[in-house]
C-alpha cells in the first residue's frame, strides 16, 4: 500500500512536468490535481476510519473538521490575493469590500502569516473536537446518538456559515486565489507540488494511524469498541482515550482539507452539508471497515465512480450512491477488502 | 398632463356646453329619486371645468348612492380620471403607459388605448380634494356591508376634529352593528381628546382605557407629548402605560402562538420518527424523504382534481398515508429487516434510500418546487384585536397535529396492534413466547411511524413549496425533538417539539432567524451531554 502511494507520488508529478505533452505517458495537470483531491479525500477516510474502525464512533460530522481545515487555508490564501482582488483592496478581501466592510473582523488577524494559518488548520478542528468530544464523551452518548449529535454539529456549523455575517464569505465562501507562498496556483510545478504534499500528507498520517492501531492504544481502542462496558470496568478511562483518539482523527481531517483547498481553488459552506460528511463514511464502508487501507481504496473508488458517473450521467449518480449504501451495509459488511482478504484465508 | 391648458379655449368650452346641453336631457326629469339620474347629472357637472360647478357635482354623485359613485370619486381625487378630448367620455385612465388604457365611467367596458394627449385630466383643487375626502369616507360610512363602515370609521379617526364628534353620534344612533359601534365610540372618545375642554378628555382617556386600536395610541401620546394640565398628563400616562403592557402581552401572545405553529410543525415530522426510533428502535434516516412522498401526494392530487381543491386536500390525507405507509414497509422488509440490532448500519442503509428516493422523485417531477394550492378557507387570518391576528393555515395545522397525536396516542395504548407494538418494543423475546408475530408487528410498526409522516408531508405541503429536498430541511430537526423529548416517548415528543418551536420564535427577533436555529441546535447537543435520555426518559426495563 504505502510502496504503491510511494510509486504514484514519483511518477504521477514526473509524467506531468518531464514528459512533453505529445508523449502518451504524460500525464495532464488536471488529471494529476484530480488525482491530488482524491489523495485528500483519503486522508479523510482514513482519520474517519480511524475513529469508526476502531473506536466504534460513527461521526456524521467529519465533514466540518475537514471544511473548517479548509477555511483555515483558504483564509491564508485570501491575504495573500492582496491588492489583487476585483476591488484592489490591499487588506480586505473582495466579499468584506462588497458587504461595505471597513475592518478585518478580528477573527482574521495573523492569517496573513503561512505558519500560523497551518497552525489554525491543526487548532480549529482540533480544538472543536475536543470540546464537543469532551462534553459528549463524559457523559458517555455513545452510539446512534454521538451519530446524530455530530451530523447536528455540521449543520449548526453549515447554516452560520452560509451566513454573510460571520465574515466568511456566506453563500460563495472563499475563492479566487493567486498564490501560495509565492508560488502561482495555476502553474503546472505548484500543482505537483501540493499533489507531493498530499501524497506526504496522507502517507504520514496513514503511518500515524497504523502506529497507533498496532500499538497497546490500538487494541484498547478495538476493546472499547466491542465492549465498552467491560473495558471501563477493567479499569481504564474509557473517556479520554476516546476523547484523544476522535481529536487526533479530527487534526487528519483538518490536514486533509487544509490540503484539498488549494488544489479544488474554492471552500464553500456546502463542505459543512450532512450529506458531505455521510458520504465519508460510505467511502471507507465501501473499502471495508477498521482496515486503513481499505479506507484509502474506498475513497479512491467511490469518487472515482463520481467523478465519471456526474459526467457521463448526472441523474445516475444518487441512484448510484444510495445503491452502494444499502448493498454495500446489507451484502458487503466488510467492504470490497474484506472480500480479497476471505479469499487470502480461503487459499 | 398636470399642465392642461389653462388658456382660454373658447371652442373647447363650446363643445362641453354642447355636450352638457346633449346630455342633461338624457339625465331625464328625476333628480334625486334616480341614482343613475343624478349620478349622471353630476358627472356632467364635473366635465365643466368651473370649480364651483365641480363642487356641485360631487356633491350629487356622493349622494346619488350610485354604486359607480365611489370608483369615480376615488379616481378624482387620485388624478385618474380623464375626459377623451374626441367625443368627450368620461372615462378612467393610467397615464403611466403609453398608449393609455382606459375604461369608460359610465359602462366599465374597457375602450381602445389613446395617445396620451388625446386625453383631458379633470382637475381639482384643495377645497375640492378636502370635500372629497370628507365625501367617500361618508360614502364608506354608509356602505350596507358592515366590514367596510367600520373601516371608515377608523379611517376617519385619525383625522379627526371635535366637530366630527357630532356625525359620529348621529351614526352611532342608526348603527347596529356592534363591532361599528365599538369603533364609533372609540372615534368618539378620540375626538373628546382633541377638544379643548379638559373635563371632556379626561372623561375620553377613562373611556380608551385599554384600547388597542393604534390611533388611540398615537393619539394619547401625542396628548402627553404637548402641554396638558398635570391631571390630564398623568391620567394619560396611566392610560398609555396600560396599553402598552396590554400590547407587550398580545404580542407574547402572537409570538407563542407562532413557536406553537411551528412547534405543531416540529411534531408533525417528528412523531412518526418517535415511533420507528422510540418504539422499534430504528433510525429512519429516509423519514424526510417519506414526509416528501405525502407532500407529492397532495400535488398529485390537486392535478387530478383540480376543481376541488378542499376535497383534494382531504383526499389527500389517507391517500399520503397510504403511499408512505407502504414504502415504509417496503423499506422495512427489502432492508431494514436484515440490519436488526445493528444501528449504525440502519442508518447507512436508510440513507442511501433516501438518496434513492430523492432522485427518484427528481426524475419523475423535476427538480423544480411545486407550489400546492391552499382551499379558500385556509387563507386568510383570525382577527382578534387590531394588533393581534393568526392566520387560519397555521391553526388547522396546529389542531391537526394536535388530532394526529392524540390518534397515534390512543392507538398505542388502547387498541390490540398498539399493545401488541408496546409488547415487543418492550421485551421482543417475551411477546414473541405469547404468540406475537414479532417480524410482523415491526414491519407494521415502521409502516405506521411512515404512514404518519406521510400526513406530515400533507400538511407541510399547505406551508411551503414542495421540491425533492423537502424532507432533508426537516430530518435534523425531527430527530432533535425526538432525541430533546426522550425517546420511546411520544408526550416527550410533543413536549418537546412545541417548546423547541416556541424557543425558537423567542429567540429570532433576539438573534435572527439563522442563529436562533444555530443556538438551539447548540442547546439540545450539550442538552444531551447533560441528560443523555432526553426530557422524559423511559422508565424500568424498556430504558435497557
Amino acid at each position: 500500500m504505502l510502496g504503491l502511494l510511494l510509486l504514484t507520488t514519483l511518477v504521477v508529478p514526473v509524467c506531468n512536468l518531464l514528459v512533453p505533452d505529445s508523449s502518451g505517458l504524460h500525464i495532464s495537470t488536471y488529471t494529476m490535481t484530480l488525482l491530488g483531491k482524491y489523495l485528500c479525500y483519503a486522508l479523510l477516510a482514513v482519520a474517519v476510519d480511524l475513529v469508526w474502525g476502531y473506536l466504534g464512533i460513527l461521526s456524521l460530522g467529519h465533514g466540518a473538521f475537514f471544511a473548517l481545515g479548509g477555511y483555515a487555508m483558504g483564509m491564508y490564501l485570501m491575504r495573500q490575493i492582496g491588492s489583487r482582488g476585483m476591488y484592489g483592496n490591499p487588506v480586505l478581501p473582495d466579499f468584506m469590500v462588497f458587504l461595505n466592510w471597513q475592518e478585518l473582523p478580528w477573527f482574521w488577524h495573523g492569517f496573513h502569516w503561512f505558519w500560523f494559518a497551518m497552525l489554525m488548520v491543526i487548532l480549529v478542528p482540533g480544538l472543536l473536537a475536543l470540546a464537543f468530544g469532551w462534553l459528549a464523551f463524559r457523559s458517555r452518548v455513545t452510539g446512534v446518538y454521538l451519530s446524530i449529535m455530530t451530523q447536528a454539529l455540521t449543520y449548526a456549523l453549515l447554516l452560520a456559515f452560509f451566513r454573510n455575517e460571520m465574515g466568511f464569505g456566506g453563500n460563495n465562501g472563499l475563492t479566487d486565489f493567486k498564490d501560495i507562498l509565492g508560488f502561482s496556483l495555476q502553474s503546472d510545478a505548484t500543482r505537483a507540488a501540493l499533489f507531493i504534499a498530499s501524497a506526504a500528507a496522507l502517507g504520514l498520517g496513514y503511518l500515524s494511524c497504523l502506529y497507533i492501531t498496532r500499538s497497546r492504544l490500538g487494541r484498547l481502542c478495538t476493546a472499547i469498541r466491542d465492549q465498552e462496558n467491560r473495558t471501563r470496568f477493567i479499569g481504564y478511562r474509557v473517556e479520554n482515550f476516546k476523547l484523544w483518539i476522535f481529536t487526533f482523527s479530527a487534526i487528519l481531517a483538518g490536514i486533509a482539507g487544509a490540503l484539498y483547498v488549494p488544489q479544488v481553488g474554492i471552500i464553500n459552506p456546502g463542505e459543512f452539508a450532512p450529506l458531505a460528511s455521510i458520504e465519508i463514511v460510505i467511502w471507507v464502508a465501501v473499502g471495508g471497515r477498521a482496515t486503513l487501507y481499505g479506507a484509502v481504496a474506498g475513497a479512491l473508488m467511490v469518487n472515482y465512480a463520481k467523478s465519471y458517473l456526474t459526467g457521463a450521467m448526472p441523474d445516475a449518480w444518487l441512484f448510484a450512491l444510495g445503491a452502494l449504501f444499502v448493498l454495500v451495509t446489507l451484502l458487503l459488511p466488510r467492504g470490497v477488502t474484506g472480500l480479497l482478504r476471505k479469499k487470502e484465508v480461503n487459499q | 398632463m398636470q399642465s392642461a391648458p389653462s388658456s382660454p379655449c373658447s371652442f373647447k368650452t363650446l363643445l362641453i356646453l354642447i355636450l352638457t346641453a346633449l346630455l342633461l336631457p338624457l339625465a331625464g326629469p328625476g333628480h334625486a329619486e334616480d341614482p343613475k339620474a343624478q349620478f349622471t347629472e353630476g358627472t356632467t357637472l364635473l366635465i365643466q371645468g368651473d370649480f364651483e360647478q365641480k363642487r356641485n357635482g360631487i356633491q350629487k354623485i356622493a349622494t346619488s348612492g350610485d354604486k359607480r359613485a365611489k370608483a369615480v370619486l376615488m379616481a378624482l381625487q387620485d388624478g385618474n380620471l380623464f375626459l377623451v378630448k374626441k367625443d368627450n367620455t368620461l372615462v378612467y385612465a393610467n397615464t403611466e403607459n403609453s398608449p393609455v388604457d382606459i375604461m369608460s365611467v359610465f359602462s366599465g367596458d374597457v375602450l381602445k388605448s389613446v395617445k396620451k394627449r388625446k386625453l383631458k385630466k379633470i382637475t381639482i383643487n384643495n377645497t375640492l380634494r378636502t370635500q372629497l375626502k370628507d365625501v367617500l369616507a361618508k360614502i364608506d360610512l354608509n356602505s350596507p356591508d358592515a366590514k367596510v363602515r367600520e373601516e371608515a370609521v377608523n379611517k376617519l379617526a385619525v383625522s379627526l376634529t371635535p366637530e366630527s364628534s357630532g356625525l359620529l353620534s348621529e351614526l352611532l344612533e342608526t348603527e347596529t352593528n356592534s363591532d361599528v359601534r365599538d369603533a364609533l365610540t372609540t372615534a368618539m372618545a378620540i375626538a373628546d381628546l382633541r377638544s379643548p375642554d379638559n373635563e371632556k378628555k379626561l372623561l375620553a382617556l377613562s373611556r380608551l382605557q385599554g384600547n388597542l386600536n393604534p390611533t388611540v395610541r398615537n393619539e394619547i401620546q401625542r396628548l402627553i407629548s404637548e402641554k396638558q394640565d398635570i391631571s390630564i398628563r398623568n391620567k394619560a400616562e396611566s392610560v398609555l402605560s396600560t396599553i402598552e403592557a396590554k400590547t407587550t402581552l398580545y404580542g407574547l401572545a402572537e409570538t407563542i402562538f407562532f413557536g406553537l405553529s411551528l412547534g405543531s410543525v416540529l411534531v408533525l415530522a417528528a412523531i412518526g420518527l418517535a415511533i420507528t426510533f422510540g418504539v422499534i428502535g430504528v433510525i429512519n434516516m429516509a423519514h424526510g424523504e417519506l414526509i416528501m412522498l405525502g407532500a407529492y401526494t397532495t400535488y398529485v392530487m390537486q392535478q387530478m382534481l383540480p376543481n376541488s381543491i378542499g376535497i383534494a386536500l382531504f383526499l389527500s390525507i389517507p391517500a399520503a398515508f397510504i403511499v408512505s405507509g407502504l414504502t415504509g414497509i417496503v423499506i422495512e422488509r427489502s432492508v431494514i429487516r436484515f440490519l436488526y440490532g445493528r444501528p449504525l448500519e440502519t442508518l447507512l442503509a436508510t440513507f442511501g434510500v433516501s438518496l434513492i428516493l430523492q432522485q427518484a422523485v427528481r426524475s419523475v417531477f423535476s427538480p423544480l418546487n411545486r407550489s400546492v394550492a391552499s382551499p379558500a378557507w385556509m387563507s386568510g387570518s383570525l382577527q382578534i384585536n387590531p394588533i393581534l391576528s393568526l392566520t387560519t393555515n397555521r391553526i388547522t395545522i396546529l389542531i391537526f397535529s394536535l388530532l394526529v397525536f392524540t390518534g397515534l396516542y390512543l392507538l398505542l395504548k388502547k387498541s390490540s396492534i398498539g399493545l401488541q407494538v408496546r409488547a415487543v418494543s418492550q421485551n421482543r423475546n417475551m411477546a414473541r413466547a405469547m404468540g406475537i408475530r414479532a417480524a410482523k408487528v415491526d414491519a407494521l410498526t415502521f409502516g405506521l411511524g411512515s404512514g404518519i409522516a406521510g400526513i406530515a408531508g400533507v400538511a407541510l405541503s399547505q406551508l411551503t413549496n414542495v421540491g425533492p429536498n423537502l424532507g432533508q430541511a426537516y430530518i435534523i430537526d425531527s430527530f432533535m425533538v425526538v432525541v430533546f423529548g426522550g425517546v420511546g416517548n411520544l408526550w416527550g415528543t410533543l413536549i418537546g417539539g412545541l417548546s423547541l418551536g416556541v424557543a425558537n420564535k423567542f429567540l429570532e427577533p433576539w438573534a435572527g432567524a439563522v442563529l436562533a436555529k444555530i443556538l438551539i441546535l447548540v442547546f439540545i447537543i450539550l442538552f444531551i451531554q447533560k441528560r443523555p435520555q432526553g426530557l422524559f426518559p423511559q422508565k424500568g426495563r424498556a430504558a435497557g
